[in-house]
Parts: C-alpha cells; sequence; structure tokens
C-alpha cells in the first residue's frame, strides 16, 4: 500500500494538498488538504456593510466578481432594497458577471486544465507558418521550458498536429479571455476587483458606444466559444473517452441559480434565472432548494469540535490546528446532511433538468455527438464539457441582455443603511453555488459569512464519515502509473478548485485567533 | 545567444489576482512575457509559477528548490500575498520536508537569500494589504519586514495595487532587464517605482476640474467630482487615469466609482469606510498644489 502525495497540486487556484492512499494501483481512501487560511470574514466585522462588496472580492482573484454581486445581493436585501434595483442595474451586473465566468471558463480549460491532455513538445516537429507556434517552438529549442517542464510523463494521446493546434489554441485564449475582461472593464471599471456593481444597483451608466463595444467584444468571445473550445473539448474527449468513466463522484448536484431576469422579487430564491435553482441526482429529477438545510460540519477541519453542523449564519468557529481527526482548514458544508458537489456540471444539469430548452438542446447535442447518455456527465469529461456549455450559454444570453440597456437611464436606487439587518446573496461563481449571509448592527457588519463553491468541492470527511466530492471522485480511481499519477490530478482540476475561496471561513464573534491557537 | 533570466513566483497569502492582472497584460501579451525575448536577447524563465505550470507536487517543489541552489544569485523572486507569521506561519504552508509542511514564511526567507532582486507584487507583498487588515487574524506582513526581521538584503521593489496594473509588474521586470537593477531615486519612500507611482490619481484625474469648481456628485451616476462618494484619488499614487486598465478599456472613475486607494501602504483600514468622504486631508486646488513645492521630480 503506498501513499501519493501531490502539495502543491499546481495549476488550480491557491494552496492545495492531496494525499492518496493506493493499494493494487487503485485509490483506497483520498484527503483533500486547504493549505491557506486568511480569516477575511473575521477582517469584516465592525466594518461599514457597504466594505463588504469591496473586500469580498478580494477572498479571490480569479473570481472576485461573483463575491461581488453576491455581496451585493445580500446588501440589497439587508437594505431592503431589492425589489427596487433599475433594470439597466439588473442587466449591467449579469453582463459583468456573465462576461468574467465566461472568459474564466475559457481560462480554465486552456490554461489550468489542458496540459493534462496536451503534449507542448510536439510543436518541437512544427513546419508550419503559424508565427505563434513558429516562436514556441523557437522557444523549445532555446531548452529551457519552465513553466511547462518539467510535468507528468507519459499518457499524452493526441496525434502531434491536434497537439500543434492545441498549443496554438492555449495562445489564442490568453489573447481571447483577456478581451473577456475587456468586456467586465467597459461597465466595471477594471478587473480583478472591479468596482462598478454596489448595493443599489451599478456605478457606470450605459452608453451606445459602451454596448456597442460590449457587443463585438462579445462576438470575439462567442465565436471562440462555438469554433474552438467546444471542438476542442470534443477533441479531448475523442482522444480521452476513458475519461467519461472516471472521477464520478458524489453524483448529487446543487446550483443556487444565477443572473436574475427580473428584480421584482425580494425573495432571491423565487426569482426568474438564467440558470435554474435547485438539486439533482443521478435520476437527474429536480429539487427545490431550502437554504435552512445547510450546515457545516467541522469534525475533520482544524475548528473546534462545538462549532459542528450549525447553518452558516449561527455558526461558531475556533480555530485549532492540530486537532486530532482534522486535515485541513476547509470545512464541510452539507446540505441535508449529504454531500452535494457545485460547479458548472451541477449548474447546466439542474437547468437541463427543469426543462430550458437551450441548455437541453445543447446538452442532447454534444452527447449526441459522443454518443453517450446524460450519465456521462457525472465524470471528468462531463465536468469539462458542462464548463463549456455553460460558457456557451452565458455568452449567447449576454447578447441578449446588451441590447436591452437602455442608454442614459438610471442605474441606481438609493438607500439608507439600517440600524439592524439581514441580509442573503446567492448566485454561481464559475466554480459553482456561492452565498454571503450578513447580519447588521449599529449599521455595521456584526457578522459576515460566505459559504463558497470549493468548499463544498474540497470539504473533508464530514462529522458522518463520508468524503467530501473530490474525494469522493478519486477514491475507487485506478492509477496506472504513480509516480505520474495522470488520473488524480485530472480528477482534481476538473472541479477547477479556488482554495483562496475556500478557505477563509470564520465566524466572526471577535476572537482573537492568535489566543485561540491550540497547538 | 539568448540570455536565460530564471523567475520564481511564490504565491503566498493573496488571492491569486495579481497573477491573473498579469495575463492581462496587453503589449507585450502575457505569451510574449512566457515564451518570446521580452526585451532583445533576454528571455525570462519563468520556472516556478503554481497557478500557470505544468508539474504538480514534489517535482514542483524540486523546481524551487534547484533555482535556489543552481541560479543563486541569477533569479529574480516575485511574491504576491502577505506573510503570515503567527502560530509559526501553518496559516500558509506549500510543500512538505521531511513529512511537516513548510510554511510561506520559510519558503520565501530560502528564496530571498539567493535571490538577484526581489518584487512585492501587489498590496499584500508590498504592505500587508487585506489579509493584514485589523484584526490581521494569522499575522501577515509585507516582504520588507520578513526580510527585515531575518536580516536580509536584497534589492526590492514594492509593486503595489490590488491587484496592480499588468504594465507595472512586465514594465519593472523589462526595466531591470534593461537597466539593471533600480536605483534608490528611481524608487519613492514606499519602494514603488516612480515610472508608475510618482503622481496623484487627483493630478490626472479627468473629473478635476468638477473639483476645482466644487461640483461634486451626491450619488453613483451624478456628474462631479467623486471627492464627496469617497473617492480616495487625492491621496493615491499611481497612473491609472492615464494608462487606464484592461489594454486601456476603461479605469474606475471612468466607471464613475470612486478610487479606493489600493496602491497606498494605508490600504485598506486607514481608507475605510471606502464609500464616505476623506477626512482630514489637505486638498490643494491647480496652482496651489504646484506653488507649495509638492511636485515630484
Amino acid at each position: 500500500m503506498g501513499k501519493i502525495v501531490i502539495d502543491p497540486v499546481t495549476r488550480i487556484e491557491g494552496h492545495l494538498k492531496i494525499e492518496a492512499v493506493v493499494e493494487n494501483g487503485v485509490v483506497k481512501d483520498a484527503r483533500n488538504t486547504g493549505n491557506l487560511f486568511r480569516g477575511i470574514e473575521l477582517i469584516l466585522k465592525g466594518r461599514d456593510p457597504r466594505d463588504a462588496q469591496v473586500i469580498t472580492q478580494r477572498i479571490c482573484g480569479v473570481c472576485p466578481q461573483s463575491h461581488g454581486v453576491a455581496a451585493t445581493l445580500c446588501l440589497d436585501s439587508a437594505f431592503g432594497i431589492a425589489d427596487r434595483i433599475p433594470d439597466n442595474a439588473r442587466i449591467i451586473r449579469n453582463l459583468i458577471q456573465g462576461a468574467h465566468v465566461a472568459q474564466d471558463h475559457i481560462l480554465h480549460f486552456y490554461h489550468l486544465a489542458a496540459l493534462d491532455y496536451v503534449d507542448i513538445t510536439d510543436v518541437a516537429q512544427y513546419e508550419g507558418g503559424d508565427s505563434s507556434l513558429d516562436s514556441v517552438k523557437e522557444f523549445i529549442s532555446r531548452g529551457e521550458l519552465g513553466p511547462f517542464l518539467p510535468r507528468y510523463e507519459g499518457d499524452y494521446r493526441l496525434p502531434v498536429e491536434l497537439n500543434q493546434q492545441a498549443v496554438a489554441h492555449y495562445v489564442q485564449a490568453l489573447e481571447i479571455r483577456r478581451i473577456g475582461h475587456e468586456m467586465v472593464s467597459i461597465f466595471s471599471g477594471k478587473i480583478p476587483h472591479s468596482v462598478g456593481i454596489i448595493p443599489g444597483g451599478v456605478t457606470s451608466t450605459p452608453t451606445v458606444d459602451n454596448i456597442l463595444s460590449f457587443l463585438w467584444k462579445l462576438r470575439t468571445l462567442q465565436d471562440f466559444i462555438n469554433n474552438v473550445y467546444i471542438p476542442d473539448v470534443l477533441a479531448v474527449a475523442n482522444a480521452y473517452p476513458d475519461y467519461f468513466e472516471i472521477g464520478v463522484g458524489c453524483k448529487k448536484l446543487l446550483s443556487y441559480g444565477a443572473y436574475d431576469l427580473d428584480g421584482k422579487d425580494p425573495d432571491l430564491t423565487r426569482r426568474q434565472r438564467l440558470f435554474k435553482q435547485g438539486v439533482i441526482s443521478a435520476d437527474f429529477k429536480p429539487g427545490e432548494i431550502d437554504v435552512a438545510k445547510i450546515a457545516e460540519d467541522v469534525e475533520h477541519s482544524w475548528y473546534d469540535d462545538s462549532s459542528s453542523g450549525l447553518h452558516p449564519t449561527k455558526g461558531e468557529t475556533l480555530p485549532a490546528y492540530g486537532k486530532q481527526r482534522a486535515y485541513s482548514w476547509a470545512k464541510s458544508p452539507r446540505y441535508n446532511g449529504e454531500v452535494y458537489e457545485v460547479g458548472p456540471l451541477a449548474r447546466i444539469a439542474v437547468t437541463y433538468a427543469c426543462g430550458d430548452p437551450v441548455v437541453r438542446e445543447l446538452v442532447d447535442t454534444s452527447l449526441a455527438q459522443l454518443k453517450a447518455s446524460p450519465s456521462v456527465l457525472f465524470s471528468v469529461l462531463g465536468r469539462h464539457l458542462a464548463r463549456a456549455l455553460s460558457a456557451k450559454f452565458i455568452a449567447d444570453a449576454l447578447e441578449k441582455w446588451v441590447l436591452q440597456l437602455k442608454p442614459w437611464e438610471p442605474t441606481f436606487a438609493e438607500y439608507d443603511i439600517p440600524e439592524e439587518g439581514r441580509g442573503m446573496g446567492l448566485t454561481e461563481a464559475a466554480r459553482g453555488a456561492l452565498g454571503h449571509w450578513i447580519e447588521i448592527k449599529d449599521r455595521k457588519i456584526a457578522n459576515y459569512q460566505c459559504v463558497v463553491p470549493t468548499t463544498w468541492n474540497v470539504s473533508p470527511k464530514d462529522d458522518k464519515g463520508n468524503p467530501g466530492p473530490i474525494e469522493q471522485a478519486l477514491i475507487g480511481t485506478k492509477v496506472k502509473d504513480e509516480a505520474n499519477p495522470f488520473e488524480i490530478v485530472r480528477i482534481i482540476r476538473s472541479f477547477d478548485p479556488c482554495l483562496a475561496c475556500a478557505v477563509h471561513l470564520i465566524t466572526p464573534k471577535g476572537q482573537d485567533l492568535r489566543k485561540l491557537q491550540v497547538v | 545567444m539568448v540570455k536565460e533570466i530564471p523567475l520564481v513566483w511564490l504565491a503566498a497569502s493573496g488571492c491569486t489576482g495579481c497573477s491573473i492582472s498579469l495575463l492581462n497584460s496587453a503589449y507585450p501579451g502575457i505569451k510574449n512575457v512566457l515564451v518570446d525575448q521580452i526585451v532583445p536577447g533576454v528571455h525570462i524563465n519563468l520556472r516556478f509559477h503554481q497557478t500557470i505550470m505544468a508539474g504538480a507536487g514534489e517535482q514542483a517543489i524540486q523546481v524551487l528548490e534547484d533555482t535556489a541552489r543552481e541560479e543563486k544569485g541569477n533569479y529574480l523572486l516575485a511574491v504576491d500575498g502577505a506573510i503570515p507569521v503567527a502560530a509559526d506561519g501553518v496559516y500558509c504552508v506549500m510543500g512538505e520536508r521531511g513529512g511537516k509542511p513548510v510554511s510561506l514564511e520559510d519558503r520565501f526567507t530560502e528564496m530571498a537569500r539567493g535571490a538577484l532582486a526581489i518584487l512585492a507584487v501587489g498590496t499584500c507583498s508590498s504592505f500587508g494589504g487585506i489579509p493584514a487588515a485589523a484584526p490581521n487574524p494569522t499575522g501577515c506582513q509585507p516582504l520588507t519586514k520578513i526580510l527585515k526581521a531575518k536580516g536580509i538584503n536584497k534589492p526590492l521593489v514594492n509593486i503595489p495595487g490590488c491587484p496592480p496594473h499588468p504594465d507595472w509588474v512586465v514594465g519593472t521586470i523589462a526595466s531591470i532587464l534593461l537597466n539593471g537593477l533600480p536605483k534608490a531615486e528611481d524608487l519613492d519612500d514606499n519602494l514603488r517605482p516612480l515610472a508608475f507611482y510618482g503622481k496623484l490619481i487627483h493630478e490626472n484625474c479627468p473629473r478635476r476640474a468638477y473639483f476645482d469648481e466644487g461640483k461634486f456628485a451626491k450619488k453613483p451616476g451624478d456628474e462631479g467630482c467623486l471627492y464627496e462618494l469617497g473617492c480616495k484619488g487625492p491621496i493615491t499614487y499611481s497612473d491609472c487615469p492615464l494608462r487606464r486598465w484592461n489594454n486601456g478599456t476603461n479605469w474606475v472613475i471612468g466607471a464613475g466609482a470612486p478610487c479606493n486607494g489600493c496602491t497606498q501602504p494605508e490600504f485598506p483600514d486607514l481608507l475605510a469606510p471606502f464609500y464616505e468622504k476623506l477626512v482630514d486631508v489637505e486638498l490643494p486646488t491647480i496652482g496651489t498644489y504646484w506653488a507649495s513645492g509638492n511636485e515630484k521630480e
């Protein structure tokens, strides 16, 4: 029996360690460890509530915009103005978040995941006239291949021409995702850590020129998603078909839904959204979410056991590094006591199960090309495919929304910060279900909680001993070559984990963590 | 013969926003930075960067340790994120040694000792930033403090911003490659390159005329200077208004939002609440600023 330890897991956001116990070539047990803790929610306590939008974006520089949206929805509800946001502002928020998520999916596939499947060294044999590939060839010939070598060696299956084309697409995707960020910047000033989305609405006013600029940058993205990204995912799927059976996971998916299609119902859980809210399992029957059924276990996290099993708004977290049985700074969020995976697969599958005609067509067409049934979506390749389809679904919606903007019409509703209040913001970050909760007292933040996508996915075992979604996806996997454990990193990266998001969790009760240090 | 300059990039207690911002470099593009000769005859050999590199686990750590040994005195070290030192650094660790996790404090110290120069990329590594905000739960410190405590005397440039503009990062590296290590007169008191941080936002702000005539926005969307909505431009040094962000697309005040002063050592605690008017600062109007001898040469 051997143990494979991967620390750091690279090409993800943040600090993650994986330990896999392997017996006869099969993963028997797996533990994922979040290796960074900052205590952002503790930092939020006592501040002006409006600053939550600024500070929570800094939870994650890869998906700041989703935190900005969740914080803002949370503040809108706490300020009692959730039903007064002007349509222009609701649409601009969708444009900002949607453009950001679409570029994030492209970034993930090409710049974080692709090097597990694509052999860049085949470009050394390139004999064409593409100047970008020629420059990569020259780079390879100089012999210093950082950051592309070293790497795991062995299982690269694409033919030479496809590897070369994929490298050209890797380079092209760098530019495309940068243009995606330019779209965000049009309405939100800059990105990462943009400034446009604020409680009450947005800061910018739509004009004809910025609508047109957004539209044409979007068309560049759509062209890439339709003609490069989705075909590349299918090409990888054809070369690595066994990855439709690897990394299956817990087969329970949860989505909060995202992109408000109307802003009139103050209750976020009752709004019409582009991506639907709900839970599903292997039978693809959609179930409603009751957010009161979310609780966070900490038996295997470095926090005192007295705080286990509580709803995020009621949790009490006492750091206890070195606690027996614990192995992560991430907690274990569970829904109705059960393990749930979140992410693009969850929102595509839930929206599919709810019968959305556009998503049904997207998924069914792709599956027909692959001669596969929806059940294959629970897999490494299923997650990549769902992510690509999610990018297309969002991008095509952005095209409609940007043309609904009314130039020069208002984008902001005025408000007063209440003496006391509570709010909740639910949305979908690129990596899945994201919830923010606030409690205001004396016009200051008394309590702020975030339960973020990667905390669901990299959660350690819960109090019942059930492993988290990534752990479940790893357990049972055959590892062909323990020195080059491709299977493990391909499974982990299919979830697109973001550790800066996952491990910031603490319920602020005013303790000084240094004093509470148990070890 | 192309000269290879090794670059090691450590991610400490941060959010990866600095690296994502670097990906947004337009001219040169990030592909040019990684693959091509960024200035004629020189290639930046990015050996270690957790978010980009192909290798993982021990083979990645090996690259780090090999570079420290084989390229001693030759490599550039970039760090995003602050360094948490509370509880012996357990709040941010990377890789193991003898079965024990190694703190970022130790990783940084080891790599700093052999570096040619150190770049603090972003406000967290430059000044502490968000993770060091009160009550600084994990004891986060900027690189300057760690270096001082460990008695390491290496050239350090701070490139703050939450995140920094990619031009500031690429430009600082290119400047080292073209002109050598920065001289004291190239940097301000906070070790920021004057080339990018030499002027106040307020000096170059397109809404400056509103300020001088006393026309202030009262709510988002109004015409006027954003001072009363909390703009920190009058005390923030950066060239954002001229350079603009995301390939020149827009910038904070261009989107109608107040600057939150993210390039400043005071960010975030002394500049918050972000949407409240600055108090207790002298705000010169055009003319008096220059007459008072404040101009930076």
